[in-house]
Parts: C-alpha cells; structure tokens; sequence
C-alpha cells in the first residue's frame, strides 16, 4: 500500500513543480497584445498572399491596429467586404477602389511565336528569364513556365497547354497582385476590372522595334502607334515601341481595336457581335467616372523590364 | 603533383581537335561588330554611318569605367549602327560593316619576325593594353587593363598564365601554346614586367605533354617564367583553384585573386598583349575550336572577331549533322548554348562546339538520393543539394547564410548528380535572387 | 534538322545515375546470396525471390494506385530492400510468407508513405525486418543449422526440425565459453539469418563497391572499428563476462549492417565526418544493446536509432569551406 502513497506523492510533487515552472514562463514572457489585432486578423482572409505587401494576415491585422485607420492599407484578396468589417473594427471608413483582376499581357503562344529553339533547364520562369530570351526568341514574352501558378494561392491562374500562356480565372482573382510580382518579365499587371468585366488592353510588352518583334511573334504590338491615333479619350500612349493603355482614362469604345494591325490589342467580354454605334457609346456612358484610385494608378505604370 | 584542395571531377576529356594546326579564317562579305564583347559597359561607337574603316581602326571607345576599346577587324564602309542579337539572343549595340578588301593600319606591325626587345615602362604597359582593347580571353573577359592597374595599398606577388584548358573538347590553347610558344613567353615576360613580380608561373594540366615540353624549352630562355604541370581535375582552370594550386592560397570569400597577391590571365591573353605591346595590333583575332566528336572533321581557326557562328559552321563541316543538339560556344562545362546561330562572335569566344542530341538532352530528374555526390565535386566545399531545396522553397535568405555567393558555377554538382537534378540552376537562380536581396537591403 | 536544345552549363553530364548505383548495390549483394543459399540450401533462395518480388510488387501498387506517379521500380531500389530484408531474416519454411508481410512493411511504411526512394528517414529494409522481429519474436529467432560442407545444395531440408542458435544467442544463455571458433565464423559456417553470417562474402560485395565509389570506407570503418574498440575494451577488463572482439565484429549482423544497410546513402550522412560519427554511434549502440540489452543482436535498431540522428548530424558536419 505504501508504494501506491509514495507514487501518488512523487507523482503529485513533480506536478505542482511543472505547474509553477509553467505559471512563472508564462509570466515572465507574457506578451500584451492589443486583442483588436486577434479580432481583425480573424475578418481577413487568411491566406497569407502577400498581396498587401505584409508578411502575412497577422501582420496585416498588427498593421491595421498600429496605424488606427486603413489609409493605405488594404487587402486586395478580401475585397469591399472584408475592408467593411475591418472598418467597422476601426471604426473608421474604408477607402473605396475599383475591384481589379490580373491581365496577362502577352499574346506569344505557341502558335504566334513560334519556338526556335528548345528549352531544357530548370523549370523556373525566373531562371529562364536570366538564361536566355526564351524559345521564341522575344525578350519581352511569357516564358510559360509558371512561376505565377506557383505564386497564386487562390487557384486562379493555370498554363494552357494550348497556346503555353497563363490563363486568369476572373472568379477566382482577387487580384493580391502576387502573380505580378511572381512574373520575372512584368507581364502580368493588375487592372480594372471595369463594367461587366470588359476589359481592352494590349497583349504586348516587347519593346523591341516593330520589324524585330515581328521577327519572334506575329501578334506583337510594333509600336505603329495607330492605336493612339484613333482613341478619342487619350487613353493610349506609345513608347519604346510598345502601346499602353490607361485603364482609367480607357472608355472601351474598341476603335484601337479595329485599329491594330497586328492583333495585339485585346478586348475581352464584350458581346461576340455586336452593332457598332450602340454598344460603345453605352460602355462609355455606363462606365463610372473613376474616383481616383491613386495606388491603382501607380500599379498600373508598366514595371520596369528587366531586357 | 599539384592540383587544387577539395572537390573536383573528371570528365571525358575528348580533346579531339589537338592535331588540327591553327588555320586562317576566310573574310566574310559583311559582319557585325558588338560593342560590349567584354564585362562591363558597352563601348561607345566613334565613327558615323558611311565612314571608311581600315583593320585595326578604333570604332567603339571605352568611355566607362569598366569598359574596353573595339577595334574594327575588318575593311571597308560602315553600314550602320544600330543593335544586334548576339549568339544568345540579348539584344546589343553593334556596327555593321560591308568588308571591302583588307587594308590594315599602318601602324600596325604585321611581319612574321619576332620582336622581343620591350622598352616600355609598366604604366604604359598598361595604356597599351587599354588601347588595344585587350581583355581576359579565359571566359570572364575582364577588361586588362583594369585588372594590371593595381590599387596602390595592394601589392601583386605571383602572376599566374592559366593554360591549363581544363574543360573538355577545348584546344586552342593547346595550338596557340604549340605553334606561338615564343611569342607568349614574351607576352608573359611583359605582363611580368607590367606588374613587377619575380616570377610568372604557367599551370598547365598533365594531359598536355607535348605543350608542357614546347613550353618548358622555351620559358628557359627566359627569365621568371616557371611552367608547372599540374594534375589532370576538371576545374583546375577557375581562377580560385588555379591560384590554389600554384601558390596554396585560398582567396577568401567575396575577394579578388589580387587581395591574395596573385594576378591570373589566361595563356591566350599573354599572345594577345605580346600583338598588342610588340606589334601594335589590337585584339580583332582569336583563336577558335570548332569541334564535336559527330563532326566530320575538327579545326582551329584564327577568327576575325564579328564573324557569325553560322559562318564558322558552314565554312568548317558546310552543314551542322541532322542528329545535333545543341551548339555551345565555350566548352561543354561552363560554356553557353547559342540559341542564335546568326549572332557574331566575340573577342572571348573559345570555341564552337556540336554536342549530338543524345547528349545534348538532360535525363528525367529524379529523387534527390542525398548521396553526397555533390557535394564532395563541389571545389568551393559548399552544398549544392541544400540550395537546391533553399531556393526550391525561396528560402534565398538562408541559402545566402551557406554562402551561396561562393559558387563559382564550375558545374561539377550537377555534372555528378546521379538524380539528374539541375543543381547549377537552381543556384544560379538561388545567387541572383539573393544578389537582389542585398541590393535592396543597401538601398 | 530539330530545334536547338538551350540549357544553362554544364552540357554534359557524368553517367551516373540513380539506377545504376541501385543495380550494382544489388550486383555486390550476389556473393552473399550465393553464399547464403549454399549454407541454407534452397530456402534460402525462395525467401530471397519471394522477398525481392514482393518488394517490387508492392512499390509498384503503391505508385500506380495510391501515389497515382510515375513507375520507378525498374531502379532497382525495391530490388536492394527486398534483397536485404530477405537477408535479415532466418531460412525458416514460415519465413516464405513472413517475409511478404515484412515486404508491406518495409516498402509501404518504411518507404513510400514518405514519398518514396530518397525521402525515407529509416533504411526500409531495416524497418520491415524490426517490425517482423517485434511482431513474430518466435519465427524471427529460430534458426536453421547451416549446411555442414559448403554448397551442401542437395539438402533441402523439408522440416525446420534441425534449428540451431546464432552464436550470439548461445553466448547470451550460455555465456562467454559458447563461442566458437573464429574461423568457422569468419568463412559464415553458423546459425544465423540468411545474408549475415559470411563476413567473406559481404567483404567481397564491400571491396566491388568501395572500387565503384557508391560507399566510402567511413561508415563501414567506424562501424567495425569502434565495435571492434568498444568489445575489446570490455573484454580486457573482464574476460569472462565479455565476448573477445574478433567473435564480436564476426557474429550477428555486424558485417552485413555495416557494409550495406548503414551506408545506405538515404538514411546516413553526407558528409565524411558525419559519416565517422554515424559509424561511431552505430557501433556504441550495438554493443550496448548486445551487452546490456534484452536482444542478443543490436545492429539493426542500432542502425535505426543513428538513422533518427542523421538529419541533425547533417546540420552539424557540413563540408569544410574552400573560401574559408
């Protein structure tokens, strides 16, 4: 029987010393911690993206609470929604922005840029892009090795096997913009989303002159600058032989569309045929007259190519 | 006998091309000119559209800092200035020449005598190397001039002549060593003087007996120049193991072979400051391997810089074999795949060679079997498996902590990986990730 | 004429692979086979076919079913577990279906549920073999008598009436005078499981691999070196109660753990002095476990519990830097 008591008693003393050694840690390395950040952190998404630019949700929700409002801050994967809940936790208003979606801007698939060599190394865009120009040989084009379906964490972009260009899933995008950064050529860019998810953009980045990116694609924009001939808003600018167009000066009347010679401009969800005095004259009366969402525009500046 | 400290591999040597005397490359019709053959800033084009040139003319002036002069290797009329895609599909300035005849400079010395007398004082030495446009010809192509002015608060101890050729295929050190023994020692004998060191060693590796015997009876002649065979590993050629070899020093992480005591140039360098110093004539040649074991027959030009690789290809076998895969300027272990057959070539190409398609593609990666393989090739005792995972991960931080920056991308960790797995990818990716790391943590 | 191919250097490639090295591990085991099968007569052959086949079989389920990848059974590496599990176990009759519950064992738990070849924290064949041992104590320990001459193939023995005692058993129940002559020993005359008890024929599988520079002498040396040290010193200081050290390293799996599941490339150290401190660990504990243990053989968890250790030796034993 004495063994029983001296076990029950050893077994009792060496948890009383556990408890206390874990009562005093505790204690000792307590961290205070405001609990709003729990509570924020519990609206955000938590995917740890990264589209904020913060490590991680946590981080996000830590910002949120130091800084007090949500200038500035904003988490692209959640959207209008989450921004009102966190808000809401503020107290404060959330700042208003046009949803956007990633744009893959490059039209060199397999059959407009033809390979002309073979590519045999590491499967990493990154390390191709440092390598060489890619099989096509434009410096500028989409190396289709994926680097950005590695960086999604929402599932949304996918490699055509077809053409060997990624492709957005418009559902899925939240547009946290890790694509972008993923992309080692910049070719991804984040965009308005605009009315009925219509979108007109170029699918181009080459900036080499019009007769050498026809050279490694036919579907190149060669910087004729007809397209910035026709638009009536002055959305479109030409530079270093390549069009962009401003997504928040853009009406979508399409005219740069008809325009260009070789293809490069795109014009997404629109109606497949539609009569062509009514349809732009809508888009452009329906189309809001964009708040300036000033981190929209500076995203929207072509990042800087890495030739 | 000597040879470098740790790592190392052995691979097929396939020096098939040794027998082949150095021939003259014919002129092409037109050619094109790069305006940074060398590392650094490109050069700044100096004549206009229309000008008359003359061999040895200067068209590209060095105006940067880390930079060097280009001189036209041809005659004849500027057609335009304008950019080009090299042999790796980069687009570059360049100056496009319609060749007309062959008319040299005058001042440039073109007999066959020998001149041995140097009188030149070590600074103008190295003027002359600026002028002529001389640079590195082991790969780098490190502007010389840069690399024989040395920084006051340092002090050169050694001067080492890379011959040792250690990649496989290559030979037109070997021909050069053969056939221009005298007028590299003289070359050597200048650098010598350049830099004032007591003496000047030239590894050359074991395999090449009949150059160590030309090389040894001729650097008797002179003074301070010690040639000093060395064991036969694969890369004995790179810099830090050559230094390693020859004097047992180990230039330390993040260093320069001088911040040990030790200048290395390559023993085609040494030929080219001998034309340069002695006879006036700027770098617009080098020699040039055009080999492959499926080749029906093997060469050693003298190349006129700018010609095109699908030049040297037509003029050497006419038409490149059904079964190629792969064209690589340089040798099969450090060398680059040209993706652009119509690109030119530059003062530092060593070689066009044909790799056939079996060879050419890389085995089905499989499991990483943790066998060690790598990391016991590895000559810098790093551990290319573990940067492998790091920057499979983008963990580039950590991969930095093991000294990614080490590599000297010799290429022994992958040339051993019984997985296949691309290991000299993965780290060159992981070196310039992290080289992105650093800069934005000085801004 | 077909594109250029375009990759980073290096362009060539040395002709090692992964297949190879698997394929002449398997080719070094064959000396030991041979041996075994005329010690043990065709038993011995059977559960090694048996062994092997169901390794196989099993890697190739697992991948086409439930990994849904890639066959890879043609390297050759269920081909070495099955060999050495086979090895590890008595040519008992019941042996010919232990083995295949063994087989399961070693290939699906002990290998692919981590994702297969190269993944693996424990040697698979070691991990079946001590799942058997735990599990089927009897059938795992007793042993035939080996063939009284050399290649005695014709006795085929058709009931396991004859079972003798490894000498590692006999010298746990018997004591130190049990042990037998060390030549007897050294040649692989006595009870034991089928691939361990010639220290000659494993020697010849050793040297074929040490020339073809799959295995480094690390491992083996320190292995057998410190077990050989370790017994020793425990022999002089008491001669009665300790095994000689030449009995030692000859009896049990010592031998064939040392050459061919501790070098194991997967599951040991990479770099050559963390290789040392592996062999070192594995010979301490196997004269430990022998010693002071409840098992008379300790080579396979020996093997096991330095395998748990590699990851952390790894970390610690990295190469020596060149710039440094």
């Amino acid at each position: 029987m004495s063994e029983i008591w001296t076990a029950v008693l050893v077994l009792s003393i060496i948890g009383a010393l556990f408890a206390a050694v874990l009562y005093i840690v505790a204690q000792k390395f307590k961290v205070v911690e405001d609990p709003l950040i729990d509570e924020i952190a519990e609206v955000l998404p938590g995917a740890n993206c990264g589209g904020c630019g913060k490590a991680g949700c946590r981080a996000m929700a830590e910002a949120f609470v130091k800084q007090g409002n949500m200038e500035g801050l904003k988490c692209p994967a959640g959207g209008e929604e989450v921004a009102k809940k966190v808000a809401a936790l503020l107290g404060c208003t959330p700042e208003e922005s046009e949803p956007q979606v990633a744009v893959v801007r490059c039209n060199g698939s397999c059959s407009n840029a033809a390979a002309k060599t073979h590519y045999d190394g590491l499967q990493d865009c990154a390390f191709a892009n440092s390598l060489y120009t890619g099989e096509s040989g434009c410096a500028f084009g989409c190396l289709g090795l994926g680097n950005c379906v590695r960086a999604c964490q929402f599932d949304a972009l996918s490699i055509d096997p077809e053409s060997g260009l990624p492709v957005v899933d418009e559902e899925k995008c939240v547009a946290c913009g890790a694509c972008t950064k993923a992309c080692p050529r910049g070719i991804i860019e984040l965009r308005n989303k605009g009315m009925k998810n219509r979108r007109v953009y170029v699918a181009c980045r080459n900036k080499e002159k019009g007769a050498d990116a026809r050279k490694s694609c036919t579907a190149a924009c060669i910087g004729c600058g007809k397209c910035q001939k026709s638009c009536p808003f002055g959305a479109i600018t030409v530079e270093n032989n390549l069009a962009y167009i401003d997504f928040n000066v853009c009406k979508m009347c399409r005219k740069c569309v008809a325009e260009c010679p070789t293809g490069a401009i795109h014009a997404v969800n629109f109606p497949p045929k539609v009569e062509r005095p009514a349809a732009p004259p809508e888009a452009a009366k329906s189309e809001p007259v964009a708040t300036p969402a000033p981190e929209a525009a500076k995203s929207s500046e072509p990042t800087t190519p890495n030739a | 006998m000597k040879t470098f400290a740790m790592g190392g591999v052995h691979p097929e040597e396939n020096k098939i091309s040794t027998a082949a005397a150095i021939e003259e490359f014919p002129l092409p019709q037109s050619a094109v000119i790069l305006m940074n053959q060398h590392l650094g800033a490109p050069a700044t084009p100096c004549v206009a559209k229309g000008d008359k040139v003359k061999v040895g003319q200067l068209i590209g002036k060095a105006e940067a800092f880390m930079c060097a002069n280009v001189h036209s290797p041809y005659s004849g009329t500027v057609a335009k200035i304008d950019t080009c895609k090299d042999a790796f599909g980069m687009t570059k300035p360049a100056i496009y020449i319609n060749v007309e005849g062959d008319e040299w400079e005058e001042s440039i010395d073109r007999t066959p005598d020998i001149k041995r007398e140097c009188t030149l004082e070590p600074k103008e030495i190295v003027d002359k190397l600026k002028e002529m446009g001389i640079v590195g010809l082991g790969g780098a192509t490190f502007p010389a001039h840069i690399k024989y002015n040395i920084a006051p608060d340092k002090k050169a101890e050694y001067l080492i002549i890379n011959a040792v050729e250690c990649e496989p295929y290559l030979t037109s050190d070997h021909r050069a060593m053969m056939e221009h023994a005298e007028e590299i020692c003289i070359g050597v004998s200048i650098l010598r003087k350049a830099l004032g060191v007591p003496n000047a060693y030239i590894g050359i590796e074991n395999n090449k007996p009949e150059p160590i015997a030309v090389m040894k009876a001729m650097a008797a002649k002179f003074e301070g120049i010690i040639v000093e065979p060395l064991k036969v590993k694969y890369p004995q050629g790179a810099e830090k193991q050559l230094i390693n070899a020859i004097t047992g020093r180990r230039v330390p992480s993040g260093k320069l072979p001088i911040d040990v005591g030790c200048v290395v140039s390559n023993v085609g360098t040494a030929f080219a400051v001998y034309e340069a110093v002695q006879k006036n004539k700027p770098l617009i040649q080098n020699i040039l391997t055009v080999t492959g074991k499926k080749l029906p027959s093997q060469h050693n030009y003298l190349v006129r810089v700018g010609t095109t690789y699908n030049q040297l290809i037509a003029h050497a076998i006419g038409t490149l074999p059904e079964t190629t895969g792969k064209v690589i300027s340089g040798g099969p272990m450090m060398g680059k795949a040209v993706s652009n057959l119509d690109g030119p070539t530059t003062k530092g190409a060593s070689s066009v060679l044909v790799i056939d398609e079996g060879e050419a593609t890389r085995a089905q990666e499989t499991n990483c079997i943790r066998c060690g393989k790598c990391m016991n090739a590895c000559p810098m005792g790093l551990e290319p498996y573990l940067f492998s995972s790091l920057v499979k991960n983008r963990r580039i931080e950590e991969a930095g902590e093991h000294n990614i920056l080490d590599c000297i991308e010799c290429g022994c960790c992958f040339f051993s990986c019984p997985a296949n797995k691309p290991l000299l990818d993965e780290i060159r990716l992981g070196k310039n990730l992290y080289r992105g790391i650093l800069m934005a943590k000085k801004k | 004429m077909k594109l250029l191919n375009v990759s980073g250097s290096p362009h060539v490639h040395s002709d090692e692979s992964t297949r190879k090295i698997m394929w002449r591990v398997n080719l070094a085991l064959v000396p030991t086979l041979i041996v075994a099968v005329a010690f043990f007569g065709l038993n011995a052959l059977l559960i090694s076919i048996i062994s092997v086949a169901s390794c196989v079989l099993f890697q190739w389920l697992i991948e086409k079913f439930i990994m849904k990848s890639p066959s890879t059974i043609c390297d050759g590496s269920a081909v070495v577990t099955g060999l050495l599990l086979a090895f590890n176990v008595p040519a008992t009759r019941e042996m010919m279906w232990l083995v295949i519950i063994g087989a399961l064992v070693a290939i699906g738990i002990g290998k692919m549920s981590f994702g297969g070849l190269g993944k693996n924290p424990f040697n698979p064949a070691l991990v079946g073999r001590v799942f058997m041992l735990i599990s089927f104590p009897v059938q795992m320990t007793t042993w035939p008598k080996p063939g009284e001459n050399l290649f005695s193939m014709v006795s085929v023995p058709t009931t396991d009436a004859t079972t003798g005692a490894t000498p590692l058993g006999l010298i746990k129940e018997q004591g130190v005078g049990a042990a037998g002559d060390v030549m007897q020993y050294f040649i692989g005359h006595m009870g034991g499981s089928l691939g361990e008890v010639s220290a000659v024929a494993i020697l010849i599988g050793a040297i074929y691999l040490l020339c073809r520079k799959i295995i480094s002498w690390h491992i083996p040396v320190s292995f057998i070196g410190t077990a050989f040290i370790f017994s020793g010193i425990l022999w002089l200081c008491d001669k009665t109660a300790f095994v000689d050290p030449v009995t030692t390293i000859l009896t049990g799996g010592i031998m064939l753990g040392a050459c061919f599941m501790a070098t194991d490339m997967v599951t040991s150290p990479m770099a050559k002095s963390g290789q040392l401190i592996f062999g070192v660990g594995c010979g301490l504990l196997t004269i430990i476990i022998r010693n002071w243990g409840q098992y008379p053989e300790g080579v396979s968890f020996a093997i096991l519990l330095m395998n748990s250790v590699t990851p952390l030796i790894n970390r610690w034993c990295k190469p020596k830097r060149f710039a440094n």
